[in-house]
């Protein structure tokens, strides 16, 4: 063995070409989707698949018998399948934020490799929050293509739902990041799901309007990032947007996820800077 | 590099005391310390991934304070516990890893090539990381720390843990390096290995700096040139030992041996025949650098 290697630095010093430090973090969440993009695109083409067929045809079929018409839609199926695509951003997004930023943490130390060169804690998150975001454009965009071939885009501004779904994920994965890196362990995980997800997924109008719940709930539901994520998404597929109502929905989601990303800086620099 | 009164608070635990010290480009410097001693809080502060609580630190002539990410660009860094991504191929660690470099991906594969070479580990680029071995996994996280092609190379204990082969071969590789310039900074348990490998080392006792000199200094001033182990079966040990004082300048009293410091250990032992003492054995042997972390941070576990 008689390999020598050219060292210290200075003539052959790697070139900087200057990409943006959360785009260089961002890059390692593309090397580890590699290993997993095959179960995971099937995945993204599966649940729609399934879900609007079981509940948007099988049980629409029997709501549009005994109903006519659901939130000023004409068919079940035309009133669910916006709000399923909002939660799905939700649950990609809150996924996302959870045990990945687990394993960043504790189990890869991945952030640690990362602040040991030049990245700062900042763009460690943003490029974790980045690749999220791709993730969710990734989803979106097939959710929005399965639910054309179902025939339930009735606007061309269903493309402006691709952002939104994007955002709606956001918005939960940034403050869940957030209290993902106060964690020793990842039991609390399930309390967000069992009392966060399920519940908001259940009850924030996607499977009905929320106008159907007790008084009392209802303005309960309004606040729920959720909400504002299907009715958006809702109005844009239907191509039924008033600007009012839809300006108030895309800042509420905006503010969550800003809100989220000051709060993460703020707990994975705890975390990770000691 | 320098540090001077640096310190490392953790609430109201002080980990690092106000510690002075100057190390010069390509040198070999080491830290040696019983666990808890504050080796790995002073790696961490060298290696910007940690805030200085007070003092003064200067790394290539920057302040971590204010240059952290400009100086990480210009380090590599062996952590205690590897960082690897145990489901990512050995050559995509290394692909990620100078990725975050900003280094281009054909200028990283080529140097990537060179440090797989250079760790052995081309046979294994394309396999996981995480059915390696120790060795091979903590080699990795060396070729790793080379991709950047570093000035200075932070190593905090890069040889626990692993069987003396392994442990040789890393030796080997630091030589290496450190013939081709680079400063290395290494924390270790192992004398043997800061004999080896360090021009001057720092033995680091509850946040401060016990002593600090080369290998041959710090044998010259805290020990003897050689060392008389004595065992004796069937007295007791304490109060043959009695008897031994006034012998030498130094002795120290085990349960089951003692060590009289001497310059000429044979002399010696012909002074303890002398006295009428008939040891069960006799051992001499020259004074290592671990008679003088011994001497220094004392016998006792610390944790």
């Amino acid at each position: 063995m008689t390999t020598t290697i050219d060292t210290p630095g200075g003539a052959s010093a790697p070139a900087q070409h200057g990409a943006p430090k959360w785009v260089r973090a961002m890059r390692y969440w593309m090397y580890q989707y590699k290993r997993t993009w095959r179960g995971s695109i099937t995945t993204s083409f599966l649940y729609p698949v399934l879900y609007l067929a079981a509940m948007g045809i099988g049980l629409g079929s029997l709501v549009n018998q005994h109903v006519h018409g659901v939130g000023g839609q004409r068919r079940y199926l035309d009133f669910l399948a916006p709000g399923l695509l909002a939660s799905t951003a939700m649950q990609i997004g809150g996924n996302e934020a959870m045990y990945p930023v687990m394993a960043a943490i504790k189990w890869l130390r991945t952030y640690f490799a990362m602040l040991a060169t030049p990245l700062t804690v900042i763009d460690v998150l943003a490029g974790h929050l980045a690749w999220i975001a791709l993730r969710l454009v990734m989803v979106t965009s097939i959710y929005l293509g399965i639910m054309a071939a179902f025939g339930t885009v009735h606007s061309v501004l269903a493309l402006v739902a691709l952002p939104v779904g994007v955002l709606t994920g956001l918005a939960f994965a940034a403050p869940i990041a957030a209290f993902a890196a106060t964690q020793v362990n990842d039991t609390g995980f399930s309390t967000i799901y069992r009392f966060g997800l399920i519940p908001l997924f259940l009850f924030s109008g996607t499977f009905f309007p929320i106008s159907q719940l007790p008084g009392w709930l209802q303005p309960v539901a309004q606040v729920s990032p959720l909400y504002h994520g299907v009715a958006l998404c809702r109005s844009l597929v239907d191509g039924q947007v008033t600007a009012g109502p839809a300006l108030v929905h895309a800042a509420f989601l905006l503010v969550l996820t800003a809100v989220g990303f000051v709060l993460a800086a703020g707990t994975f620099r705890r975390r990770l800077v000691t | 590099m320098y540090g001077r009164g640096l310190t490392k608070r953790f609430g109201d635990f002080v980990a690092v005391d106000g510690i002075d010290f100057a190390i010069e480009r390509g040198e070999s410097y080491g830290l040696l310390g019983p666990n808890g001693a504050g080796k790995t809080s002073t790696m961490r502060m060298i290696a910007c991934m940690s805030p200085v609580s007070g003092g003064t630190l200067r790394v290539l002539g920057l302040d971590p304070a204010r240059d952290g990410a400009r100086i990480r660009s210009r380090i590599g860094l062996v952590p205690q516990e590897d960082t690897l991504d145990l489901e990512l191929t050995v050559l995509d660690n290394l692909m990620v890893y100078g990725r975050y470099f900003d280094m281009p991906r054909r200028a990283i594969r080529e140097r990537a090539e060179q440090l797989l070479e250079f760790t052995q580990l081309t046979e294994r680029a394309h396999d996981k990381v995480e059915p390696l071995s120790g060795g091979m996994k903590r080699r990795l996280t060396i070729a790793r720390s080379l991709i950047s092609d570093p000035e200075l190379l932070i190593l905090d204990e890069p040889t626990t843990g692993l069987d003396p082969q392994a442990r040789h071969l890393l030796w080997d590789r630091l030589y290496r390096l450190k013939q081709q310039g680079v400063t290395l900074v290494i924390t270790t348990h192992y004398m043997d290995e800061a004999e080896q490998l360090c021009d001057r080392l720092a033995v680091m006792d509850g946040g401060r700096f016990a002593a600090e000199g080369s290998p041959r200094d710090l044998i010259a001033r805290y020990a003897t040139r050689e060392v008389l182990e004595l065992r004796f079966r069937d007295a007791d040990t304490a109060a043959v030992a009695g008897s031994l004082e006034g012998l030498v300048p130094r002795l120290e009293v085990l349960p089951d041996r003692v060590l009289l410091y001497a310059d000429d250990g044979e002399e010696t032992l012909g002074r303890v025949h002398g006295l009428g003492l008939t040891p069960d054995s006799a051992l001499v042997r020259r004074s290592t650098l671990e008679d003088v972390f011994l001497r220094l941070t004392g016998r006792t576990l610390v944790d």
